[in-house]
């Protein structure tokens, strides 16, 4: 038996001797359970068979007996029963896996939870509560035991770590990506008095959603209105984010530092502070609007209510994760064929269109599909400037929670947005065919890039520059709100905004934190901290297990883990509340069921920018390393990570800054113990304290480009050996 | 020694946790649909005065109606206070809340108490808000119009495309308002009304609040909605003046409800008999809320929109509260305006 198997052995028998077994409402780091460490609530697994009558947790005991037994009772001889030594190990984790979450979900809070069970076993009195820590640890031995036994077989290569990988991304996933949105989607099929394939396919096809009357003057279904919103911000956010990486990497731009804050700093914006933001400032009574007025007599309009204001919106919002995903691509773009091209006496143009763009694609892609997403999923952007204009996000959401509450409608939709997903998902891997985007390989690499296109260097100036000046608007305008008294209104200057949150005053018993903010700062900050470096490090396993392992339903697993990107995060809040509610897996009302919906949300990006970034090191690296006899773990460590560095900074940087800006997903799983930042600030918002909102957000900001900056240095930027771009 | 001093530890833990206070009163989770300002206030008081953990979360009203169906099997608060309530009776009608009768019901105007009698005691009135409108004064100077004062007058052409209200199928107040035209004049001549007045309209917004704001900021002249939430914009410093329709206006009944299956079931019936009283009731002014309270006894906020000079109607909120009424009107709604078709 391998030391890792022996290690999860251990590890099991340690949960199941000491730790609680079921969840405890004052949690694990309370120490209330100390009172009573063997009462029935708090009882690790032993006791609770042994003394609380629940005999139905005994079979787990098995699981890790039985492997116990082969490594030192009966220690294996020879390859045949070494071979079958590993079997009974897989068994052992698999049938224990089963048997965990099956008793887990056939027992609940009220008992027995399915009908034809109470009908067989009536007299029947167990009930128990969500797993806590020693069920979720015992949960995790069972399943390396799994992959540990099923390696030791011979799977891939007999690699446990890539195997350990695949297992816990594939459990994970669908624990906490497929279960929750499969729960809400098959509400689809919800009648009144019980299921129908026939309301699904009645919801699903609803003339509402695709109706095209827009073409012979009525109005078009809300399927090809969200469509054209997310393309036009799919492709407008991914040539800025291209512009903005070509001027970083290619043009030796001389003002670095400032190019990236502004191209980042959108992203580290609440997103509805955008809105409000695009409102104060080319709304009907905005300043530029009146400016517009004053001088050149242009009247004020309403212009910005509808497909403008949010393409605006939204192109602002996405234009950073665009940015982020591209400047890594673009930097390992080698310059060794551009070289080559150039001594073939191509033209500057001719080698662009030819050699860098078409070795720009695997990031384009990613970009264009990751834009496409965010827009199809953005609820605060529209709720605020859609006008009349009608997307399928804000339709979900308030088939939902608006005046006429219907779950069935809600589920049709969030089928069609899916569809929508996968029909772009599948489109740019169809882009993307069977190529090769290697560009970095082990062999020398030095060259210069060549010199841009004058065409698309001016397309570049023109695009970045201006849309800088946009940026640059819209966050003063922010910046200016959070120091008036009452923005678009009166405009002295003032500092009670942010003494009304964070003033600290010394008193008798030292510091006190009397500003309104500090609490769901503290908060905010704490989930942000341990969801980002989580968030991208799953991001980045999965993304190296898709572009690096073979498995059987690699794709559809692939479509799965973006699952919960495409959906609105009010669904996926509300999903998270129907799935995690009861037991077995019960999460409501603690601060991990924030951590981990921040993690399954956000993982999409970190994947993303990992696959654009792997599809372009050679494969033959990894193998050198594995001839070098280092196992898969070390080559991760010491061949990949080294060279995906952007990656990691995108995905890093992606999950700190949603977790912290983000509001949908959170409205229903945030709690009054677990408050956090965004909703303090929409509650400003509602009682039109605007001044108070936007200085908290600027405070967000502020702190966000602090911990970026520190991301950045503490990850590192890549060294390519490449020679100096001579300009 | 390390052993000893993480023994200690644990120890100091365990005794602080025991000795606090939360354990000698309990505690008490409070979903609250009002706004920020005003759960804070409500939460603190009650806290001062009987000494219970009291936690709340704040949400909007479809929010946590849709909570409270997710987390029937194994619910976490224990009582739902505020918000509009319709969807407290559907909840009522669900039977997610549960039914609870309290001394203190006497001393309620009568349509709060209704609201108790039509859920079977599973909900009850603790403020009521009137419908109106909320117009700009300075955009109306600008463009030099005298304000509307009834219904009617909306449809005057210097208000065209200066209107906003919120979009029926999202929103309560949007729903109340035409409910509120079919009460008042029949449901053809209220049809006929909106379809006329959807040519004014700038936009249907997708939330209840959003017109007031809307008209705060001179985004829109005139806005449809609560007239509590203009007294807030107007206490801001918004140059806004709200307005009771001349014909007659329609209203909600703000509720509480107490959830089925509340873990601290006796805190949650004291947080209900405070909401009702007369203390309990005299802070929505420190939360910066304008309704009308339910207890006769509570004066009302010197900001809070003159009830005695608002002409409401007789709004009959079981015919128009009921799902099949609803589901009928907003499609008849979208049937005879095309939301969204090129005007």
């Amino acid at each position: 038996m391998s030391r890792a198997a022996r290690w999860w052995l251990a590890v099991g028998w340690a949960a199941m001797l000491l730790l609680p077994w079921y969840a405890l409402e004052d949690g694990l780091f309370s120490f209330v359970w100390l009172r009573d460490p063997w009462g029935e609530d708090a009882a690790p697994l032993i006791v609770q068979v042994l003394r609380h009558g629940r005999i139905w947790l005994a079979p787990l005991l098995l699981a890790f007996a039985v492997p116990l037994l082969f490594a030192f009772v009966l220690p294996p001889e020879g390859e045949a029963r070494r071979r079958r030594a590993a079997i009974i190990l897989m068994l052992c984790g698999a049938l224990g896996l089963v048997w965990l979450f099956g008793q887990g979900f056939a027992i609940g809070a009220r008992g027995l939870s399915w009908g034809w069970a109470k009908d067989l076993y009536g007299d029947f009195e167990g009930r128990q509560f969500g797993l806590g820590y020693g069920g979720m640890i015992v949960a995790v031995a069972l399943l390396f035991l799994l992959t540990e036994g099923w390696a030791r077989r011979g799977a891939l290569r007999g690699d446990a770590f890539v195997l350990g990988s695949i297992g816990i991304v594939v459990a994970t996933t669908i624990l906490f990506v497929f279960l929750p949105v499969g729960l809400v989607l098959v509400g689809a099929a919800r009648v009144e008095d019980g299921w129908s394939l026939l309301a699904v396919a009645k919801r699903v096809t609803s003339s509402d959603i695709w109706s095209l009357g827009c073409f012979v003057g009525a109005t078009c279904g809300t399927f090809w209105k969200t469509l054209l919103l997310a393309v036009v911000v799919g492709a407008l956010s991914t040539a800025l984010g291209t512009a903005f990486a070509l001027l970083a990497v290619r043009m030796g731009f001389r003002w670095q530092g400032a190019l990236r804050l502004f191209a980042l700093l959108p992203i580290i914006t609440p997103p509805f502070v955008v809105g409000l933001a695009i409102i104060l400032l080319v709304g009907r009574t905005g300043a530029l609007t009146v400016l517009m007025d004053d001088w050149f007599g242009i009247p004020p309009t309403r212009w910005i209510y509808g497909f403008p204001g949010m393409a605006l919106a939204q192109t602002l919002s996405f234009t950073p994760i665009a940015f982020l995903i591209m400047i890594g691509v673009v930097q390992g773009i080698s310059p060794t064929m551009e070289e080559a091209a150039l001594t073939l006496r191509a033209s500057p143009a001719r080698l662009f269109r030819t050699i860098t763009l078409p070795l720009m694609r695997p990031g384009l892609a990613n970009a264009f599909l990751v834009g496409v997403l965010e827009s199809i999923s953005d609820l605060g952007n529209p709720v605020i400037l859609a006008g009349n204009y009608d997307v399928l996000s804000v339709q979900i959401y308030f088939a939902l929670v608006g005046a006429q509450v219907d779950g069935g409608r809600a589920a049709g939709l969030a089928i069609v947005l899916l569809g929508l997903a996968l029909a772009v998902f599948v489109l740019q891997a169809f882009w993307l065919g069977d190529r090769s985007y290697t560009t970095v390989a082990g062999k020398g690499d030095t060259g210069t890039h060549a010199p841009l296109p004058p065409a698309v260097r001016h397309a570049v100036y023109w695009t970045a520059l201006p849309w800088i000046g946009i940026t640059i608007a819209v966050y003063a305008t922010i910046a200016f709100g959070g120091f008036v008294t009452n923005v678009g209104r009166d405009h002295s200057f003032t500092l009670s905004h942010f003494v009304d949150l964070f003033s600290i005053e010394s008193g008798a018993g030292g510091l006190a934190w009397t500003g309104g903010a500090w609490k769901s700062l503290g908060t905010t900050l704490e989930t942000a901290l341990i969801a980002a470096p989580l968030t991208a490090l799953l991001g980045l396993l999965i993304a190296y297990v898709l572009s690096r392992q073979v498995f059987a339903g690699k794709g559809a697993f692939e479509f799965i883990t973006m699952l919960s990107f495409a959906i609105p995060g009010t669904v996926i809040g509300l999903s998270y509340i129907v799935a995690f509610n009861t037991p077995p897996v019960e999460l409501t009302g603690t601060m991990a069921i924030l951590v981990i919906c921040f993690i399954f949300r956000d993982m999409p990006v970190g994947i993303r920018a990992g696959v654009a970034a792997l599809s372009q090191i050679d494969r033959s690296l990894d193998e050198s390393s594995l001839t070098l006899r280092h196992g898969g773990f070390a080559t991760v460590r010491r061949v990949i990570l080294p060279l995906i560095r952007p990656a990691i900074v995108a995905a890093l940087v992606f999950g700190l800054v949603r977790a912290m800006t983000s509001l949908s997903a959170v409205i229903f799983l945030a709690t009054a113990r677990h408050n956090l930042s965004t909703t303090y600030i929409v509650a400003q918002i509602e009682t039109a304290r605007f001044g108070t909102a936007i200085a908290y957000s600027a405070a967000l900001i502020a702190i966000m480009a602090a911990l970026i900056l520190a991301i950045q240095w503490l990850v590192g930027e890549r060294r390519l050996g490449r020679r100096a771009l001579q300009t | 020694m390390r052993a000893f001093r993480a023994a200690g530890l644990i120890a100091g833990l365990t005794i602080t946790v025991l000795a606090s206070p939360a354990f000698a009163q309990g505690k008490l989770n409070m979903y609250c649909t009002a706004n920020e300002e005003w759960c804070k206030v409500m939460a603190n008081e009650f806290n001062k005065k009987t000494g219970i953990d009291i936690a709340f979360t704040r949400r909007g009203t479809g929010e946590t109606y849709a909570m409270l169906k997710a987390e029937k099997d194994n619910p976490k608060g224990d009582i739902w206070w505020g918000g509009t309530g319709d969807p407290h009776l559907q909840a009522a009608e669900e039977k997610l809340t549960v039914k609870y009768e309290p001394a203190i019901l006497k001393e309620l105007h009568p349509w709060a108490k209704a609201q108790w009698d039509r859920s079977g005691g599973r909900t009850v009135g603790i403020y009521m808000g009137a419908i109106g409108f909320v117009y700009n004064k300075e955009v109306a100077a600008k463009k030099g119009v005298t304000p509307p004062a009834c219904w009617a007058d909306l449809l005057k052409p210097e208000f065209k495309g200066e209107i906003q209200m919120p979009n029926p199928h999202s929103s309560g107040t949007a729903y109340t308002t035409i409910a509120t035209l079919v009460q008042l004049w029949g449901e053809d001549k209220a049809f006929e009304y909106l379809k006329q007045l959807h040519a004014s309209i700038n936009q249907y917004t997708k939330q209840g609040p959003a017109p007031g704001q809307a008209a705060a900021r001179g985004e829109t002249m005139i806005a449809i909605t609560f007239l509590h939430d203009g007294a807030m914009s107007k206490r801001r410093g918004f140059p806004v003046e709200g307005v009771a329709p001349c014909e007659g206006t329609g209203y909600e009944i703000g509720s509480m409800s107490i959830i089925d299956g509340a873990r601290n079931l006796a805190n949650a019936k004291r947080y209900y008999d405070f909401a009702l009283s007369v203390d309990g009731q005299r802070l929505a002014d420190a939360g910066e809320s304008y309704q009308a309270p339910s207890n006769r006894g509570t004066p009302p906020s010197p900001y809070s929109p003159d009830l005695s000079k608002i002409k409401l109607i007789d709004y009959d909120f079981a015919k128009y509260g009921s799902s099949a009424e609803r589901r009928r009107l907003l499609a008849r709604w979208d049937a005879e305006l095309k939301v969204g078709a090129p005007k």
